[in-house]
């Protein structure tokens, strides 16, 4: 696995404007359901009130959709493991050998009945072909890859306004957030604008964490090497908890931020602050701290070297290690000449002294491959692999088109969607592929 | 089993004769469950050289690391070593006790060949600085060909055993049985040999 | 060659250090464990019973005794493991508002690391092999598994395991880095101590044993089956102990290789999993899983069998849908090996592989469903006795269906996006774990005791314990599944949100309940043993058993059955007790019987050394014991006399005390 693929793959998935997604079209998680939750969940949210459950009432529209996928899972497994328990408890009574009345009822050995077996084989079947329908459709919709193209029910994304990129670094024991758009940096506190869509990207300096704010949207993996993305966008102001939801270490539990919601304003005035902050993050300060630490407080940096993103993601912020990029592109070549063998530095960052100052016992010290570019061919393919990821993320499929269906306006309405269905169900052409696109009554 | 069933009575449940499992009558599903055991150690690290196969960190990778020649060397010794254990069991099977001993012999004496000539192959690429450590690839070579070698070695281990055993309780069953096992063992390194062959070589040499 | 060059080289990395004399607690439970170990040995000692438990227990070969010493090795270690859990409970209850609870980090991490291998490999796995090597051979009626020396052997080796894991509490330490121990956290440059060594050599050293125990099970159903028992007619336990078998070694040896390479990784340095020079940390996470899925259904299929012949015997029914059951165990077995990715959901693979395997995932509660239907169909109409193990089952289905239900939940990617990792997940996988598997075993141990030891339970305690464990159980993870809803992970030591403190209050409490339940289980042991004449059953059939096992006496003798039983019905034993079967009284013959061996104590033992010597890299001494494990087994292959014939009389007279026996209890 490597970054590159990951990078590929929502182009890939773009390549297929025209996934349809039939049964999602029909099944819209929509009102109907949210009342029905609120009526099952009456006497619970009564006993529950004094606590917050963020994820089933979250502020971000994506974690909203993942807490209602949650809540029509559980509440279709329902239709059959109630009366399940419901007969286990009453067969265990009815039939209990004190009972004089179920006596005569007593076959010993009756074992089989086709009917029977057919209905409990089909009945979980059934639930579970509801179930996997449901699967299929809401993880491809709720693909963290996927850039949203609604921000909260009824609204759909502003074409015009460009994503807030944020670029996140799990460190040992601290997030590090850089925002390319505004050139800064921070460590331990996260802000964006709401209903302003985000774009995450993601990756580790050491080992694995998870980057989640369950206030805002789902998990995914941070992991070092590797770049994963995660598309979200805040709908209510306020101050929100993050964390990492993998066990990294010793500082594993303090390693939380907080999350800002801030309407734009508050956000313009965010920014401009930690502009003030004044300092520089560049590669020396990155080294710095990079080193484990626990419980540090919110840094603000006022700038940002620019190719530092890029370095961290290719594990070449040291000056002399090879990228990773470099060392795919020549392993894609079929890797060097013998030479290259000894073409590594005895001294020590990444594979050993991690964290204590102890290589493999029967191991080498060889810790890097030296770089083979001169500084200025660095630069050259750093420009441009950061060249190529911003076309891959600025491509962004939020077009209206498949939002809402070839031909249609945005404020289609549900209705309307489902008679051009109904006029031609095995349509091959866009069609509209998202339940996010019905407007909430 | 089902043919007998229809003949016994409802009420009939013990049969005058003893149901007798033969002494070492599972020992051959025994072994050939082991053998799928290993099979899975190998299948993982075969998966493993798959997917790290083309990472050499910028280092040296199979077309300049490899020589074809010498290994189509050490996989005849390995094949002869399958055909004379082949012979062994002939002889076996003909209760010729010393010829059964010799043929074990020669297929040893192929068995050190092949290893020595994987020494070799390592000591070279280990010398030149092509260690496990210098790539995945490299890291997952070893462990895969050396995996193979170590079952080598005790293959050896074993046979020099049973010549042992052979030649002082004779062809027992007890014996039999256990050169049908190592038998099975032998052949089967050498059919994951034929793989690494194909797979780590061959294939190397193309990408 | 002054000293600081010899002592390394003698001693490895051991030094003093290693001692945990600056941990209070571990001074504490050290010295509790010496002296009770001290004690232990003066008390055999005094009481000249090492020769006995040698020759009668460490180096039999009889897979009645090696099933109760595994039962006696789990039950150990499940006390070691549950300690773990309070603790953690203790800890997360306490560390709030600023406070940094009585555990630091590097211990807490040590803890929970712990209690999952323990707990899974330590406890679930002899406990469920345990029931399988007792009471396999016996319903197959076998008089012993296919490969009696290698039984032996594998059991030496899961306790050699166990060994090196409580050795890693008083020297050294454990490993820091979750029980599956994902690079490159665990990696040389991210564990550099001697944890992740324990953790590899425990695992190793153990995992031998079960991929050999796994073999000889497998060989001993398919090739030792009574005359008669065709494969539709094996009892359902001896159909999904098969099945666990088969996927023993089919995932085994996946556990093993990927361990090896992180081995390779930590001692060489080789590049499988280093964040550098081409390897790849999330192969390794693939990898484990491949086994660590399956491994799953081990613990849980065979425990669906006790359940289908706990509802089967106590409803006084045959089993609902025999059928059904053998092929929804096998379609459980095939799928488990398809569904390993639904535990990282969050990597990042792509929505169409991740929808795949969520399907996957779901589709196993179809044949599970269609289990738990058979067990209700099975009572229905029937005359339920309200024993012990069928207590356990009704406790069982009806926690079982909601573990299932988180479980399918969680299949749902973009559900486990956010609860992933989250005490969410902790709390499904115990409502399984435990309402599954060890309620399964607190049934199997309460139905096939007097099988093993000739007398029941007490009733008393017995409820005692269960009404402790079954609300303590939902006391302790009903708030885990509240706090996974409110965003909270696992693993984490210390909270800053105090309106959570009350939920992990409540679970602590839950652990509380949990534990004087353990207390009870341990107490109703004794006084059951205390009480035994009392308790004494001499039918060998105290509850209208259907299947061969309550055929033969309790405890049955060393050769099972004197005469090989024909079976012509599923529930061979009902079968024979409806055509009014009479015992042979005449007719002995010598009985064929394998002959006890100390090789597998002692290959075991050396192997024991050798781990420990390579954690320390005390190089000589683990090419010592490793010369010597091939020593010891080649000299085994020389010893060619491993059988002998229990004589005509000796089962004539062992018969015919039962013929009194049972006439004395119709009198």
């Amino acid at each position: 696995m490597s970054f590159q693929n990951e990078a590929d793959y929502p182009a890939a998935y773009e390549r297929q404007p025209s996934r349809r997604l039939p049964f999602a079209r029909r099944f819209s998680i929509g009102s109907a359901l949210r009342r029905l939750r609120l009526l099952l969940l009456a006497p619970l949210v009564a006993l529950l009130s004094a606590c917050n459950l963020v994820v089933l009432n979250p502020a971000g529209d994506v974690a909203a959709q993942q807490g209602d996928l949650l809540m029509i899972s559980t509440l279709l497994m329902l239709i059959i493991i109630v009366p399940v328990m419901a007969l286990i408890v009453f067969f265990a009574w009815k039939y209990r050998a004190s009972n004089k009345e179920a006596e005569a009822e007593y076959q010993p050995d009756w074992d089989h009945s086709t009917s029977l077996e057919l209905v409990i084989w089909a009945a979980p079947l059934m639930i579970i072909i509801c179930l996997g329908a449901l699967t299929w459709a809401g993880t491809h919709l709720l693909d963290p890859y996927r850039p949203i193209d609604r921000i909260k029910p009824g609204q759909a994304v502003d074409e015009s306004v460009e994503p807030l990129q944020v670029n996140v670094v799990a460190l040992d024991w601290k997030w590090m957030f850089i925002y390319p758009q505004y050139g800064i940096a921070t460590v331990n506190e996260l802000a964006a604008p709401i209903d302003r869509p985000i774009r995450f990207h993601i990756t580790s300096s050491s080992v694995m964490n998870s980057f989640y704010i369950p206030a805002l949207a789902g998990q995914i993996y941070a992991m070092p090497g590797m770049e994963t993305k995660l598309h979200a966008v805040i709908n209510r102001p306020g101050e929100y908890e993050g964390f990492s939801a993998n066990y990294s270490g010793d500082g594993f539990s303090n390693m939380r931020f907080a999350f800002h919601g801030l309407d734009q304003a508050g956000f313009d005035q965010w920014v401009s602050g930690v502009r003030q902050g004044g300092q520089t993050l560049d590669r020396d300060q990155y080294l710095e701290l990079e080193k484990p630490s626990e419980k540090v407080p919110v840094l603000h940096f006022g700038a940002v070297d620019g190719a530092l993103w890029d370095a961290i993601l290719n594990m070449c912020v040291e000056p002399g290690k090879m990228c990773m990029g470099e060392m795919m592109a020549i392993d894609r070549q079929g890797g060097l000449s013998m030479a290259s063998v000894r073409n590594t530095m005895p001294l020590v960052y990444d594979k050993y002294a991690g964290r204590g100052k102890s290589p493999a016992y029967f191991g080498s010290n060889e810790s890097y491959v030296m770089t083979i570019c001169t500084p200025l061919q660095a630069e050259a393919a750093a420009a441009d692999r950061m060249r190529r990821a911003e076309l891959d993320t600025v491509a962004g499929p939020a077009s209206l088109e498949r939002l809402t269906g070839q031909g249609l306006s945005p404020k289609q309405t549900p209705m309307a969607s489902l008679t051009t269905l109904a006029r031609n169900p095995f349509a091959t052409g866009p069609v509209p592929t998202d339940i996010r696109s019905v407007p909430n009554a | 089993m089902s043919a007998t069933a229809t003949e016994i009575d409802r009420t009939v449940f013990h049969l005058e004769e003893e149901p007798h499992h033969e002494e070492g009558s599972s020992t051959m599903l025994g072994f050939w469950l082991y053998l799928m055991s290993d099979c899975l150690i190998f299948a993982m690290l075969f998966a493993v050289f798959g997917v790290l196969g083309g990472n050499y960190a910028a280092g040296p990778g199979p077309k300049e690391l490899f020589d074809l020649e010498l290994v189509a060397i050490n996989t005849a010794m390995l094949l002869f070593s399958s055909i004379t254990y082949g012979f062994a069991m002939l002889a076996m099977d003909r209760n010729n006790q010393r010829q059964t001993l010799v043929w074990l012999a020669v297929t040893g004496l192929f068995g050190l060949a092949f290893l020595g000539i994987e020494l070799y192959e390592f000591a070279h690429l280990i010398h030149e600085g092509a260690t496990p450590q210098r790539s995945a690839f490299l890291s997952a070579f070893f462990t895969l060909v050396g995996t193979h070698g170590l079952h080598v070695t005790f293959g050896i281990i074993w046979l020099v055993t049973l010549m042992v055993q052979v030649s002082m309780k004779g062809l027992i069953p007890a014996n039999k049985r256990r050169l049908m096992c190592l038998s099975m063992f032998w052949h089967f390194l050498d059919v994951i040999w034929i793989g690494v062959f194909t797979f780590v070589y061959l294939l190397g040499m193309l990408r | 060659m002054n000293a600081d060059q010899l002592i390394p080289l003698i001693f490895g990395r051991l030094t003093w250090e290693a001692l945990p004399l600056h941990e209070p607690i571990l001074v504490v439970t050290m010295s509790v464990v010496i002296l009770g170990g001290l004690a232990l040995f003066g008390a055999l000692t005094y009481f000249k019973m090492w020769g006995y438990l040698w020759k009668e227990w460490f180096t039999t070969v009889d897979h009645k005794k090696i099933g109760i010493m595994y039962m006696i090795l789990g039950l150990i270690m499940f006390v070691r493991g549950f300690a773990d859990a309070i603790m953690m409970r203790i800890q997360q209850a306490m560390a709030f508002g600023g406070s940094e609870g009585y555990l630091n980090a590097h211990h807490y991490d040590q803890i929970f690391t712990a209690h999952g291998v323990i707990m899974i490999f330590f406890v679930a796995m002899p406990l469920v092999t345990g029931i399988m090597n007792y009471v396999v051979p016996l319903q197959i009626g076998a008089r012993d598994v296919s490969f009696p020396f290698l039984n032996n052997f594998s059991f030496w080796m899961t306790t050699a395991g166990a060994l090196i894991v409580m050795a890693s509490l008083f020297v050294g330490e454990f490993a820091r880095t979750g029980w599956l121990a994902y690079p490159p956290l665990s990696g040389i440059g991210y564990s550099p101590g001697v944890g992740v060594d324990y953790y590899i050599w425990a695992l190793q050293i153990a995992g031998v044993g079960t991929t050999l125990s796994g073999i000889n099970l497998i060989a001993t159903i398919v090739k030792m089956r009574a005359p008669g028992m065709g494969m539709m007619k094996m009892p359902v336990f001896t159909w999904t102990s098969l099945c666990t078998n088969v996927l023993i070694v089919a995932s085994f040896p996946v556990l093993t290789a990927v361990l090896a390479l992180l081995t390779l990784d930590r001692y060489v340095g080789t590049n499988f999993f280093t964040n550098d020079f081409g390897g790849n940390p999330m192969m390794y996470v693939n990898l484990i899983w491949i086994w660590g899925h399956p491994e799953v259904y081990i613990l849980i299929l065979p425990l669906f069998g006790v359940f289908s012949e706990i509802a089967s015997t106590f409803s006084g029914k045959k089993l609902f849908g025999y059928t059904s059951m053998v092929y929804a165990t096998v379609v459980i077995t095939i799928l488990s090996y398809l569904v390993w990715l639904h535990h990282f959901f969050t990597m990042g693979s792509g929505a169409s592989v991740n929808s795949f395997f969520g399907i996957t995932t779901m589709i196993i509660s179809i044949p599970t469903g269609a289990k738990i239907f058979n067990w209700l169909f099975t009572m229905y109409r029937g005359r339920i006795r309200f024993e012990l193990p069928m207590m356990w089952l009704i406790a069982f289905m009806l926690t079982f269906v909601i573990g299932g239900m988180t479980g399918v939940l969680l299949a749902v990617p973009p559900a486990d996006f956010v609860l992933h990792n989250s005490l969410f997940l902790v709390a499904h996988f115990h409502n399984v774990i435990i309402g599954g598997v060890l309620f399964g075993l607190f049934a199997a141990i309460n139905f096939w005791w007097p099988k093993a030891f000739g007398f029941k339970l007490d009733k008393k305690w017995g409820l005692i314990s269960f009404w402790c464990w079954v609300p303590g159980f939902w006391l302790a993870f009903l708030p885990l599944y509240v706090l996974g809803l409110m965003g909270v992970t696992r693993r984490m030591r210390v909270f800053d949100d105090p309106s959570l403190q009350i939920w992990f209050v409540i679970a602590a409490i839950g652990a509380g309940v949990i534990a004087l339940g353990i207390a009870a289980m341990f107490i109703q042991f004794a006084v059951s043993i205390i009480n035994r004449d009392k308790l004494r059953d001499t039918t060998g059939d105290p509850w209208g058993g259907r299947t061969l096992e309550w055929a033969t006496s309790s405890p049955p003798p060393a050769y099972n059955f004197a005469a090989t039983p024909y079976v012509h019905d599923a529930d061979a034993w009902w079968d024979m007790k409806k055509q009014g079967y009479q015992r042979p009284l005449s007719g002995y013959k010598a009985i064929h019987m394998p002959s006890n061996t100390g090789a597998g104590i002692i290959i075991s033992g050396l192997c024991l050394v050798m781990g420990l010597a390579l954690i320390w890299y005390i190089w000589w001494l683990a090419a010592i014991s490793f010369i010597g494990v091939l020593a010891v087994s080649i000299g085994h292959t020389f010893n060619y006399k491993r059988d002998y014939y229990i004589p005509e009389d000796e089962v004539r007279a062992t018969e015919e005390a039962r013929t009194r026996a049972l006439a004395g209890t119709e009198a």
